[in-house]
């Protein structure tokens, strides 16, 4: 059932690649790549709702797609799984071209948002319908469905309907039947989107554990920052059909290239200014006629710089910096929240605008309304172009 | 499920306060059964006593004894009616399944303001006279009507008899019974989850695989709805059968009206009555028993 790529039908591959006028470098990355996305376009008339992605995905890699709804972050799922066909690009997966193969040829494991239990079979009967699928004997398929069952936990409940389950049980299901054929690759489509917040913590670990036991390549879409942040080896962070960056969580959360991913993975406080120098890789912006200081250079006249909370301070005013390592702006306190591990305060910003400030101590300026000053280390700020972008709600 | 758990919660709650306050839960109990009261009078005025004088009429008439059901099973013709009577039904049920049920798929994937279009279509029928609709038939049909003069000037073949024939009645009860099979294979599409269909197809279902393994058995139950209402009402069918059919090859509805209004045998036409509903109610036990094996859970049910 499973098609092995022969060696003849990949020279073929090679060859129809080489006659796309790909060089041999590219070719070698498509062929070594989990999965492989050349300008992949998806167009409804006129609209691209996913707009030339390039993307590599590592052999074993835990790649997440995040970004808002409409984002195409579940269309180019849906391409990889074969439910949508792209209008345009080359889409390889373990180096088989499968731009033109049905979705059910794929040899894809995939998990659905609302589980997708056929609802007249049971739990192992469920499970056992790749394997019929793929003609194998009966006797092999109960090793095959006990092992599924006991890697999700499930292991009692092979003879009970899917009604019969809760959500977080049903998706385990689903993840079973997903993975007991042992594909390459499991995309799944916002898996815990329907379930409360303890148990999504729970099976987020889960579905780690699993990815470590199992060895294939997960893609996993979800709009939930947090999830992404805590779940995957790189993050492909989407925006109108397009893909923003790409990258460790780390990395996306402490060096954003763009404002939209810096707002849209954790909190953040972001200044809005002109470019006053640039000085030895420094630049000095002009944030409402303070001078402030940050890392970088860039050629635009409208530049923001991100802040992450948890790297600001708050003092009296009157405690302005002269260090040339450290910036302070001054700030009206909004509104001061403490959350056991940390406070977290609202500041208004001199141009008017809210930013955020999470401090772990519990000295501080906390009154609403009282005037304060801003402090954080020059490197900690992250200078970017100012696109205009409002921040997107993490809802 | 959930109902399942929450009724019983709500029963085991009410013996509870039963437990304490006794007399304030029962009279809640059967009230509501009062609302039950209009409708029990009609049926019993308007069909269940009619009905015991038509069995009582069967065995007494003319005189007490089974003599008419000894007429109704020795006579050759009889039986004749009641197989082409049941053959007929079931050929119609065959059709109006096989039309009903891609029109139902249809229905089910169209929007919504498409979707009230071909409600409209299908219900329209049943909002036309149905002595109408079967002239309308006739007009078509009949061997100097449109239907065969086309047939002649197009191909050179006919007149086909397309009345007077089993394919007229079929075709006449397959229109008017098609409503009856379309919406309960609607209601039942409806609740299918669309996205069972791409997860076989991840799993490596072929189409045609994942129709039958999947899509099929969940919409049995409304194959059963729609094909027992339509099975049973066809076997009671009068006009489109005597307008459309041959009067040589009439159905049990004639029969019985040739008997009771031409032979004025009363015992004849009550005993064929009381054959046919005892054989639709055990059409349906059967049906209601392979249904229930099958409807919802395959296979077993606790």
């Amino acid at each position: 059932m499973r098609p092995e790529t022969s060696p003849s039908a990949l020279d073929q591959n090679e060859r129809e690649l080489r006659q796309l006028h790909l060089n041999t470098e590219i070719i070698s990355v498509i062929n070594d790549a989990g999965i492989s996305l050349r300008d992949v376009t998806k167009r409804y008339g006129k609209k691209a709702v996913v707009d030339a992605i390039n993307l590599v995905i590592e052999p074993g890699e835990f790649m997440t797609f995040l970004g808002p709804s409409g984002s195409g972050k579940t269309t180019t799922l849906n391409m990889i799984a074969g439910f949508v066909s792209a209008t345009e690009g080359l889409l390889h997966i373990y180096g088989k071209p499968v731009a033109k193969l049905p979705a059910h040829k794929r040899d894809i494991g995939m998990v659905f948002q609302n589980y997708a239990l056929f609802p007249h079979k049971t739990v192992a009967e469920n499970i056992a319908y790749p394997l019929d699928r793929r003609k194998i004997a009966k006797a092999e398929q109960k090793t095959m469905i006990a092992g599924a069952l006991d890697m999700v936990r499930m292991g009692e409940f092979g003879d009970r309907y899917p009604a019969e389950l809760s959500g977080g049980q049903q998706q385990r299901v689903a993840l079973a039947r997903a993975l007991v054929y042992k594909p390459r690759v499991l995309l799944m489509d916002e898996p815990l989107g329907a379930l409360d917040k303890k148990l999504r913590e729970w099976l987020q670990k889960e579905i780690k554990r699993i990815h470590r036991e199992v060895g294939s390549t997960f893609v996993y879409v979800t709009h939930d920052q947090e999830e992404a942040l805590s779940l995957s080896d790189r993050i492909a962070v989407f925006n109108n059909g397009r893909i923003e960056q790409v990258g460790s969580p780390a990395e996306l959360y402490q060096r954003p290239e763009t404002l939209f991913v810096g707002r849209f993975l954790g909190e953040s406080t972001v200044l809005s200014g002109s470019l006053v120098n640039t000085v030895g890789g420094t630049s000095t912006l002009d944030v409402s006629g303070h001078a402030i200081r940050v890392p970088g250079e860039k050629n635009s006249t409208s530049l923001a710089i991100l802040i992450r909370p948890e790297n600001i301070t708050l003092c009296a005013e009157g405690t302005e910096s002269e260090s040339s390592d450290v910036n302070t702006l001054p700030v009206t306190v909004l509104d001061a929240n403490y959350l056991g591990s940390a406070w977290r305060c609202e500041v208004q910003l001199p141009d008017g605008s809210t930013g955020t400030v999470r401090e772990a101590h519990s000295a501080g300026v906390r009154e609403p309304g009282t005037r304060a000053v801003m402090r954080w280390n020059v490197d900690s700020g992250v200078l970017l172009e100012d696109t205009g972008e409002e921040g997107v709600s993490l809802t | 499920m959930a109902d399942i758990a929450s009724t019983r919660d709500r029963g085991n709650r009410s013996t509870d306060d039963g437990g304490t306050t006794k007399q304030g839960r029962e009279p809640k109990n059967w009230r509501p059964f009062l609302l039950l009261i209009p409708a029990f009078v009609i049926v019993s005025f308007f069909f269940l006593a009619p009905l015991i004088d038509v069995f009582v009429r069967s065995i007494t008439d003319p005189t007490l004894g089974i003599q008419n059901y000894v007429w109704l099973f020795t006579t050759p013709t009889n039986m004749v009616v009641a197989l082409r009577t049941f053959g007929t039904s079931f050929l119609v049920t065959i059709v109006c399944l096989l039309i009903a049920y891609p029109y139902a798929y249809l229905m089910t994937i169209v929007s919504d303001r498409t979707r009230n279009m071909l409600q409209l279509f299908i219900m329209l029928p049943l909002w036309t006279s149905i002595l109408v609709r079967t002239l309308a038939w006739l007009v078509l049909l009949q061997d100097t009507g449109p239907i065969n003069g086309l047939l002649e000037s197009l191909f050179g073949i006919g007149p086909l008899p397309l009345i007077r024939s089993t394919f007229g009645v079929a075709l006449g009860m397959s229109q008017v019974l098609l409503p009856f099979m379309v919406l309960p294979i609607y209601s039942a599409l409806a609740k299918i989850d669309k996205r069972l269909l791409p997860a076989a197809a991840n799993l490596g279902a072929r189409p045609v695989t994942a129709f039958f393994t999947v899509y099929l058995p969940l919409s049995r139950p409304g194959i059963f709805a729609g094909s027992v209402t339509v099975f049973i009402l066809g076997l009671g069918f009068y006009i489109i059968p005597a307008l459309l059919g041959s009067s040589k090859e009439i159905m049990m509805s004639a029969l019985m009206y040739q008997q009771i209004s031409g032979f004025l045998m009363w015992g004849h036409g009550t005993a064929l009555g009381i054959f046919m509903l005892t054989t639709t109610i055990v059409v349906l036990a059967l049906v209601g028993r392979l249904s229930k094996g099958t409807s919802l859970f395959a296979g077993r049910v606790k």
